[in-house]
């Protein structure tokens, strides 16, 4: 054996050695949408992630990211990949619910923890709910609930309403209409992926309404604020986090100025942990953090926590580490209820323009402490 | 519901209408002269769009990135049509749509790594902000102003093609192509120019749309989507037929949207009415193609009698 070859057998030897002599990382597969059109509320979701592993400086967590391209069958193919091949013990990452539909139930099955940083889909959150599945985001009727709630307080009594025909969009008009308590001046369903509003806002000029409710997320809320700030209709806009998040507001540009979007987080939320955050972001990756950011930092944060306390391979011990919840979330007070959803606040957020860049500031809170209606149905205490 | 209403949604089918023209132009003339399928004619949409907003950020001027679009569209068209369809005239259909779609991928992705993942600010151009009062209705500076731009564009494409020696040849092409190339037309530079002048109007339409929509990767889509179902109407190859076609499928598909809503709200409850009204609305325009189908199978302008 020559010296070079010695030294090589040596040297990965030792490496061995030390490998084991620490804790083996656990493997994080995390799932997400970073092409096509929904990339960037997967760019963000996954930069959010990484960022909170980078801040904490640990390595008990081995991150393996994979792009499910906004396809449910694709997603479901990584997700058994990466438990089949990768040995992933946790899963993460999703955006869409449609995705977390196709991917949760079969994940969790196979006890493996999945935390969902984004998508609430109700299926999950009343009957469906399991002990293996987290959500560290919302469920999502609750964002358009508070959305209804604070057009109460802003005293608005005939809304038009608007989503686009797909269940996400039916659970918003549903959960918007839940606590809005004054009359509808129209209700309209346009089609997923519309870009061309027109037609809908010459029905929102002659319907006689005081406000209008949207949920219009990405390329389309963009496309419909455009056209509402040439239109010459002027009434006020309140809608989810979704249509006026970080991600989406410098391509809507002045026209979201003013409109009120409902959140359980936002940039300028004042605590240790928010702070930390929003400036660790903006030098990692040289722009605002967007809402999904924010969740996917919590999200790992939560498996760091858990992790900290209980030891993965005692699964009981470590589900009980994770609804525990104890860590710093950067949305402040963080908790889950019995389904395994957070009971959280939610905050009415005006969009603003600070130094020239569109971002959003709290303006009232809608809800304090708010769980979802759902959670009702679901088995587990 | 009042004539304003219905005047105003009349005026949004016409400029959606037109906008589909430019888009369905391109794509008609392509297939009609090199019988080849174009999928990615929606990237070059999306090309336009993007150089468009690059390049109105840069300057501050829309007029320049319009101008930046259309030159950026029309040199990936040419590009394209030299490096990789020039080898596919000859195959047959499924392996145009294949290479096609690969190039879909390849263009969606390039823009990302190019522009990044979320999507770009196109502002109007401040000349065309507002509104201005028809009388009947307000109406948007903006949208009167892209239903004239696409009037005057097709206006220049039938001078383009009735009155010049391009046009002939164009015509020619879609007629005879062994006949034209014995004649001594360069028919290879011919296929190049006819495929940029197309990408050229696709990026010409995802500009000036882009000024109201949504900058971002796999706009182009759903648009080609449409423009497929226009020039299937029209007849394929005939710039007549697309402008006919784009007109019924903008127009049918802006009152459908808010017509059957309302019409089902008659006898239906609101909510309910409002989700079966979106549903059949968005299947309408594939109803009519289906008519049109049964009715004349080449199309309303057949090129090939």
């Amino acid at each position: 054996m020559t010296l070079h070859k010695t030294l090589l057998a040596g040297a990965s030897a030792l490496a061995l050695s030390t490998g084991a002599a620490m804790a083996d990382p656990v493997t994080v597969g995390l799932i997400t949408t970073l092409s096509g059109g929904g990339a960037g509320l997967g760019v963000d979701i996954r930069d959010g992630f990484q960022l909170a592993l980078d801040m904490a400086g640990t390595d008990a967590i081995h991150l393996v990211v994979e792009d499910d391209g906004q396809r449910p069958e694709a997603a479901v193919q990584i997700a058994d990949r990466m438990i089949q091949s990768e040995g992933a013990q946790i899963l993460t990452g999703i955006v869409w619910s449609n995705l977390a539909m196709a991917v949760v139930p079969a994940v969790t099955a196979q006890d493996v923890i999945y935390i969902s940083p984004n998508a609430g889909p109700s299926a999950l959150a009343g009957a469906g709910c399991t002990p293996n599945y987290f959500n560290a985001a919302y469920q999502n009727d609750t964002m358009h609930e508070a959305a209804g709630e604070y057009a109460n307080t802003l005293g608005y009594q005939n809304a038009f309403i608007m989503a686009p025909n797909y269940p996400a969009g039916v659970d918003a008009l549903t959960g918007f209409k839940r606590f809005f308590q004054g009359e509808l001046a129209g209700e309209v369903y346009t089609q997923l992926g519309q870009t061309d509003f027109a037609a809908e806002i010459a029905q929102i000029r002659a319907s006689g309404a005081d406000s209008i409710f949207i949920f219009e997320p990405g390329g389309m809320g963009i496309s419909f604020m455009r056209q509402y700030a040439q239109s010459g209709v002027d009434l006020p806009i309140i809608s989810a986090a979704f249509t006026f998040s970080q991600d989406v507001l410098p391509a809507v540009g002045d026209a979201a100025l003013g409109v009120i979007n409902t959140a359980e987080w936002s940039p300028d939320m004042d605590n240790e942990a928010n702070t930390a955050f929003v400036a660790g972001f903006q030098e990692a990756y040289d722009r605002l953090p967007s809402v999904y950011a924010a969740q996917a930092f919590d999200t790992a944060n939560l498996i760091l926590s858990a992790l900290n306390a209980a030891d993965i391979s005692d699964l009981d011990a470590f589900r009980a580490a994770l609804r525990a919840a104890d860590f710093d979330a950067v949305r402040g007070e963080f908790a889950f209820g019995n389904n395994q959803h957070p009971i959280q606040n939610y905050y009415a957020r005006e969009v603003v323009s600070v130094d020239g860049v569109l971002t959003n500031r709290i303006v009232g809170t809608a809800f304090e402490n708010h769980q979802d209606v759902y959670a009702a149905d679901c088995g587990m205490e | 519901m009042t004539a304003a209403l219905l005047f105003e949604q009349f005026l949004n089918g016409l400029q959606f209408g037109l906008m589909l023209f430019l888009m369905s132009a391109g794509l008609t003339l392509v297939f009609g002269v090199m019988g080849l399928i174009n999928l990615a004619h929606g990237s070059l949409f999306m090309i336009g769009a993007f150089f468009c907003a690059a390049a109105a950020g840069l300057t501050g001027n829309f007029w320049l990135g319009l101008a930046a679009g259309m030159a950026a569209a029309a040199a990936a068209g040419a590009l394209i049509e030299m490096t990789v369809l020039r080898r596919l005239y000859s195959r047959d259909h499924l392996d145009q749509v294949l290479a096609t779609y690969a190039l879909i991928l390849i263009l969606s992705e390039g823009t990302k790594i190019l522009f990044g993942p979320f999507p770009l600010y196109l502002d109007v151009p401040p000349l065309l902000t507002g509104t201005v009062n028809l009388g009947l209705t307000e109406y948007p500076l903006y949208r009167l102003a892209l239903i004239g731009f696409g009037l005057l564009v097709a206006v220049g494409l039938w001078f383009l093609i009735a009155r010049t020696r391009l046009g002939v040849r164009i015509r020619a092409g879609e007629n005879d192509r062994e006949m034209i190339a014995a004649l001594g037309v360069n028919i290879r530079a011919l296929y190049t120019v006819v495929f940029a002048l197309g990408a050229g109007l696709a990026g010409m339409a995802g500009a000036l749309v882009g000024a109201v929509q949504s900058v971002q990767v796999g706009m182009g889509e759903p648009v080609l989507i449409l423009a497929f179902v226009v020039i299937v109407i029209g007849g394929i190859g005939s710039i007549r037929g697309a402008m006919v076609g784009a007109l019924m499928v903008g127009i049918i598909d802006t009152m459908g949207r808010f017509l059957l809503p309302r019409i089902f709200a008659t006898f239906m409850e609101v909510n309910q009415a409002s989700g079966v009204g979106a549903a059949l609305a968005s299947m309408l325009i594939y109803l009519l193609m289906a008519l049109v189908l049964v009715i004349k199978p080449k199309g309303l302008f057949p090129i090939h009698g």
